[in-house]
């Protein structure tokens, strides 16, 4: 066993023992600020584990659209609907926690069986190593041109409908008053739509 | 033990941590009652998939690495998912003043 494997196999255990107890974490903890930072660190290390597969580009893209992107959109998620409410107790709380953990580990065991007893065919065809951004970009301009084009459509797509969705309509009048709205204050707080017609 | 460790890092070692993962991101979707984790778990799950492509373009793939653009496509995607997820939920949270999964039940038939 040389020192090469040796570094290796430890940047694996290190890098899964991070992942597996941050996404317990992210899931058991309570505070979900908590969780959110766990989430980055999660994200993080599965880039660390791209890198041990010699993918140094989706390392990066990893780091830039996850860590960089997503998790920045959760922690504004946070802050824009972080309300300290006290969740109405349900009933059978327990039973359907201890159901579904009960599912989730049979999920798990299915998995285990199938990758322990598949004769995958290995070992495969040498890796390419430093040559797979390359690679990649090959890839992206002949045989995958078009999803690559249809990739960029859907991003564009999902911009437009998350403005559309995130947008509050603001109207010149006031519906109830008739009088000129004051459009300086458009955050100021108001009874929600579908509570005011509920309690009418 | 050497010889049973001698290429650890093994296909298997990834596909089972990406397996673990993945149950992790399911049991955190149904059992959150915070909106905002559920966005979460569904990451995680997405992360378990793409740690899954990776290795098998590693193992298996090696010289294509089809797995590797799979993998940039899933994490385009999971962009997109992530924004119009994080809008739905304002929108949610702006009529219904709660992020309590229990109480979203605008679709309940």
């Amino acid at each position: 066993m040389t020192i090469a494997t040796t570094t290796e196999l430890i940047c694996f255990l290190v890098l899964s023992a991070v992942v597996v107890l941050g996404a317990l974490g992210v899931v058991l903890l309570s505070n979900i600020v908590y969780s959110a930072f766990l989430l980055g660190g999660v994200f993080t290390a599965v880039a660390g584990l791209y890198l041990l597969l010699n993918a140094s580009f989706v390392a990066a893209a990893q780091i830039l659209v996850y860590v960089g992107a997503i998790n920045v959109l959760i922690l504004f998620a946070i802050m824009l609907v972080n309300k300290r409410e006290d969740l109405k107790a349900i009933a059978n709380l327990g039973v359907r926690r201890a159901v579904s953990g009960g599912v989730c580990l049979g999920l798990f065991a299915l998995l285990v069986r199938v990758v322990v007893t598949t004769p995958w065919n290995l070992p495969g065809p040498p890796a390419v190593g430093e040559e797979a951004t390359a690679r990649i970009g090959e890839h992206l301009f002949t045989d995958y041109l078009l999803p690559f084009e249809l990739a960029s459509v859907l991003l564009l797509m999902a911009m437009i409908g998350a403005i559309v969705l995130a947008r509050r309509d603001v109207l010149a009048k006031d519906v109830v008053t008739g009088e000129t709205a004051d459009q300086a204050l458009i955050e100021k707080a108001r009874t929600p739509l579908l509570l005011e017609r509920r309690s009418s | 033990m050497t010889d049973l460790l001698s290429g650890f890092p093994s296909l298997q070692a990834f596909l089972l941590l990406a397996a673990m993962l993945f149950c992790i991101g399911v049991w955190g979707l149904i059992n959150s009652r915070n909106a905002v984790r559920v966005l979460m778990s569904i990451e995680l799950m997405l992360n378990a998939v793409n740690i899954n492509l990776m290795s098998f373009s590693s193992y298996v793939d090696g010289d294509l690495i089809r797995g590797q653009v799979f993998t940039v496509f899933v994490i385009t995607v999971a962009a997109a998912e992530a924004a119009v997820g994080l809008a739905i939920l304002l929108s949610l949270y702006r009529n219904r003043v709660t992020v309590d999964m229990e109480q979203f039940n605008l679709l309940r038939w």
